[in-house]
């Protein structure tokens, strides 16, 4: 599922935080959160996004700016939930 | 000693980072009381500098009106200083319901109560009318104070893109489940100056059984023909469940806000707001002073009226002198450059030429957006707006910016 989960997460974060004229191109290792993509309080929208697609609960714990700062950031999270 | 060598350095280092991030926010020291002609110690041993204020909340330039400052004194003379005590102890007065019931005759709603700033006002609201079973939808650019009280609340938290009605109807549809839902937004968002598309916001409301709230502090007093706010120039009064907005801006500037909307949720927010519960009463001298900033502008809109010449008239020079400015009708105007560097320095040279302004670039604002931002008042005559206008279209011509586009100036100076 690796790839299509890459994909799925890419295409989530394009309709959720870019602009339809938006010239960004998204990839797995694009800063979201320190480049100012996504602010700390959209985050939020990612976390659940996440947790709903594959029912976990992720702890505020692990919630951190890192964990979300790139689509691979959040794949190695998910690992943690043996979402793979 | 507690405050350990390691705390100390640790929050040395702190400051050095704020520092080195370009973020250390400086005071200013001003000499003078609040109004269009400021006095101001900067930097700080600097002899006073006299400037014009163009970065003052002070929309209605009632700051230092005689007769608001007259009424204040007749606050302090029969009212007395501080109350000692929070409101529901022994910190009550008449003239405190007076107020509440200006308020509520003036934005046209059911009931309002005071909070100490509207800081207060948003940190206790959402506690108090929403629980984990609930939603808060909630514009992505809403004030900080907004994120703080949401996230004080039990409430699930979505967010839309600024201003994007489809977003909003995505996250409406998504939450449909949840038992009630509100959706959040600032009347007028204090960086761009634009308004909030609150007819539509109502009508999507309708449509999925959601209440709206609706931060006006950046409205109340000066948007909508009688200055009623941004639910008065979107043509949905009584249809925005709650509003929170400042005494701290356009009416009076001092302090103080409250939450003003639907009789049962601010009846509730009397019992259970901790904010209201747990600080003192407003001052009388402020409740004085702002009750007569009610009579004044429920009696005549001359006010609101000059700020809305002002606003035009500025806009619309300084389009024609080639600045790149946001569009729009709201006396925040923001001059747009992009580079943050560019902003400050140009904020710098205008206040050597007199003009006292801000330039605001990330984290403020987001990146590559840098802009000072201008702040109009009806306290401005036309030779204040003149004296701007000449300043900005001489610093202008400087940084050789007059008659770009976006991308020109981008480069021209990087982002």
């Amino acid at each position: 599922m690796g790839e299509d989960l890459k994909d799925l997460i890419i295409d989530y974060v394009k309709r959720e935080y870019l602009e339809e004229d938006a010239e960004e191109e998204i990839n797995e290792n694009t800063p979201l959160i320190s480049s100012g993509i996504v602010d700390s309080f959209s985050m939020v929208s990612l976390k659940t996004f996440l947790e709903k697609k594959f029912n976990i609960k992720i702890p505020d714990d692990k919630a951190t700016p890192d964990a979300f700062d790139t689509v691979n950031n959040m794949l190695n999270l998910l690992k943690e939930f043996n979402v793979t | 000693m507690a405050y350990s060598a390691k705390a100390k350095e640790f929050y040395t280092a702190e400051l050095t980072g704020i520092q080195q991030a370009g973020t250390y926010k400086e005071e200013r020291f001003i000499e003078s009381p609040q109004d269009a002609n400021i006095k101001v110690e900067f930097p700080s041993g600097s002899p006073p500098k006299e400037v014009l204020n163009f970065c003052a909340n002070n929309y209605l330039g009632l700051s230092s009106y005689p007769d608001v400052v007259a009424a204040a004194h007749e606050g302090l003379k029969n009212r007395g200083y501080g109350m000692s005590s929070v409101r529901f102890i022994c910190g009550t007065q008449d003239i405190h319901k007076e107020l509440e019931k200006k308020l509520t005759e003036f934005l046209k709603t059911e009931d309002t109560i005071l909070f100490p700033s509207c800081m207060d006002a948003n940190a206790g609201v959402f506690d108090v009318v929403l629980s984990k079973e609930d939603a808060m939808i909630s514009d992505r650019l809403v004030h900080a104070s907004i994120v703080d009280g949401m996230r004080l609340c039990k409430a699930q938290l979505y967010n839309y893109k600024h201003s994007n009605m489809e977003h909003l109807e995505e996250k409406l549809k998504e939450t449909q489940e949840c038992r009630f839902r509100m959706i959040i937004t600032d009347g007028v968002f204090s960086m761009d100056g634009d308004i909030a598309k609150l007819d539509e916001i109502c009508d999507l409301a309708g449509k999925y059984d959601a209440m709206v709230l609706v931060d006006d502090s950046h409205a109340t007093g000066f948007m909508g023909k009688n200055g009623r706010g941004t639910h008065e120039h979107c043509n949905v009064l009584g249809r925005i469940d709650i509003i929170t907005t400042t005494l701290g801006k356009a009416l009076g500037g001092a302090s103080g806000g409250c939450v003003s909307g639907r009789r049962e949720i601010v009846e509730l927010c009397r019992q259970r707001a901790r904010p209201y519960l747990f600080s003192n009463t407003v001052p009388p001298v402020i409740v004085a002073a702002a009750s007569k900033v009610l009579d004044i502008i429920s009696k005549t809109t001359d006010r609101r009226d000059k700020l809305e010449q002002n606003t035009n008239y500025f806009r619309e020079k300084m389009t024609a002198a080639g600045f790149d400015i946001r569009e729009g009708v709201h006396p925040i105007v923001p001059i747009m450059l992009y580079n943050a560097k560019l902003a400050q320095d140009m904020a710098r040279d205008l206040y050597n030429e007199g003009i006292y302004v801000i330039g605001f670039s990330f984290p403020v604002v987001p990146k590559g957006q840098a802009r000072i931002r201008v702040q109009i008042s009806a306290a401005h005559e036309k030779v204040h707006l003149d004296k701007a206008i000449a300043a900005f279209t001489k610093i202008g011509e400087k940084y050789k910016i007059l008659g770009k586009k976006k991308n020109e100036i981008i480069e021209m100076y990087g982002l």
